[in-house]
């Protein structure tokens, strides 16, 4: 097994060349909360969009048995937990206008003001509330 | 051909999310507890995927998208109550169970119940987000 910071890298690669195909391609800014919120509130129902989640969601699953069959979510089994942090992430990318890979990615390698500045918000948001979960409340 | 192109960056986008890791929420978590066991993997793959995003910007001067039209323009370095009040939202949720909108689409095809729940919730907000948002322009522009 080799360092877990080098798959960061080589994934983290594989992301920026998707959106610089996205973008160089399309013209578009590949932002994940951007595209499924257009579909889901009906302000744009491209098949553009669609095909884009469907290489999304599909290509994973199907590769994830021959390149990482132990690759789980860990994801908590605290249901309520689960359903509040959904709501909180739709509303706050919607309203915010970005996530991590529009924010994150596009943003920051543009030198967006917005980008770097919403993207220190999320995280430092994101530091207090494990902070305050894990250490002082010791729920997650 | 924008179909195919679509279909193509999500699939990196997917790849990229899966062998990162950044589709287990516990290294996410672990990003983010800086005062705990500070996992550093998150900055290599945000470094990862910035660098070749510094690159596309860079040839998108002077050129236009291989579809033809035009590249989005540079949004105005302006900050506002939505931006940074969406962020604390988005942040405090991402910190919660260690999900965001790609990794929780990424996921779906073997992240169980929980990862369903996860995105009808995420959903719901998405849907709810204007109205919320129009609350928050409103003692702004009364101001």
């Amino acid at each position: 097994m080799q360092p877990e910071w080098i798959w960061g890298l080589g994934g983290g690669l594989l992301i920026g060349l998707g959106a610089a195909l996205y973008l160089l391609g399309n013209g578009r800014i590949m932002g994940a909360s951007g595209i499924l919120g257009g579909l889901v509130d009906g302000s744009d129902r491209s098949l553009e969009r669609l095909a884009f989640l469907a290489g999304l969601i599909g290509v994973p699953f199907l590769l994830r048995p021959l390149l990482l069959p132990a690759a789980q979510t860990h994801l908590t089994g605290n249901i309520t937990l689960v359903i509040i942090a959904g709501l909180l992430v739709g509303l706050g990318t919607r309203i915010a206008n970005g996530c991590t890979s529009g924010h994150g990615v596009c943003g920051i390698s543009r030198f967006s003001l917005r980008g770097i500045v919403a993207t220190i918000v999320y995280i430092m948001a994101g530091v207090v509330t494990v902070a305050l979960l894990r250490h002082v409340w010791g729920l997650i | 051909m924008r179909v195919v192109i679509s279909f193509l960056a999500g699939s990196l986008f997917g790849i990229g999310l899966l062998i990162s890791g950044m589709t287990d929420t516990t290294k996410v978590q672990g990003w983010l507890d800086l005062f705990g066991q500070w996992d550093p993997t998150l900055a290599f793959v945000m470094a990862g995927a910035i660098l070749p995003m510094l690159v596309a910007w860079r040839l998108t001067a002077n050129r236009r998208p291989l579809i033809g039209g035009r590249f989005p323009q540079k949004a105005a370095p302006e900050l506002d109550c939505q931006l940074i009040f969406g962020s604390v939202l988005f942040g405090m949720g991402w910190g919660l169970v260690g999900l965001c909108p790609g990794p929780a689409l990424a996921s779906l095809g073997y992240g169980g119940v929980g990862g369903i729940v996860f995105l009808i919730a995420m959903i719901v907000g998405m849907v709810a987000a204007p109205t919320l948002g129009a609350q928050l322009d409103r003692p702004a522009n009364a101001a």
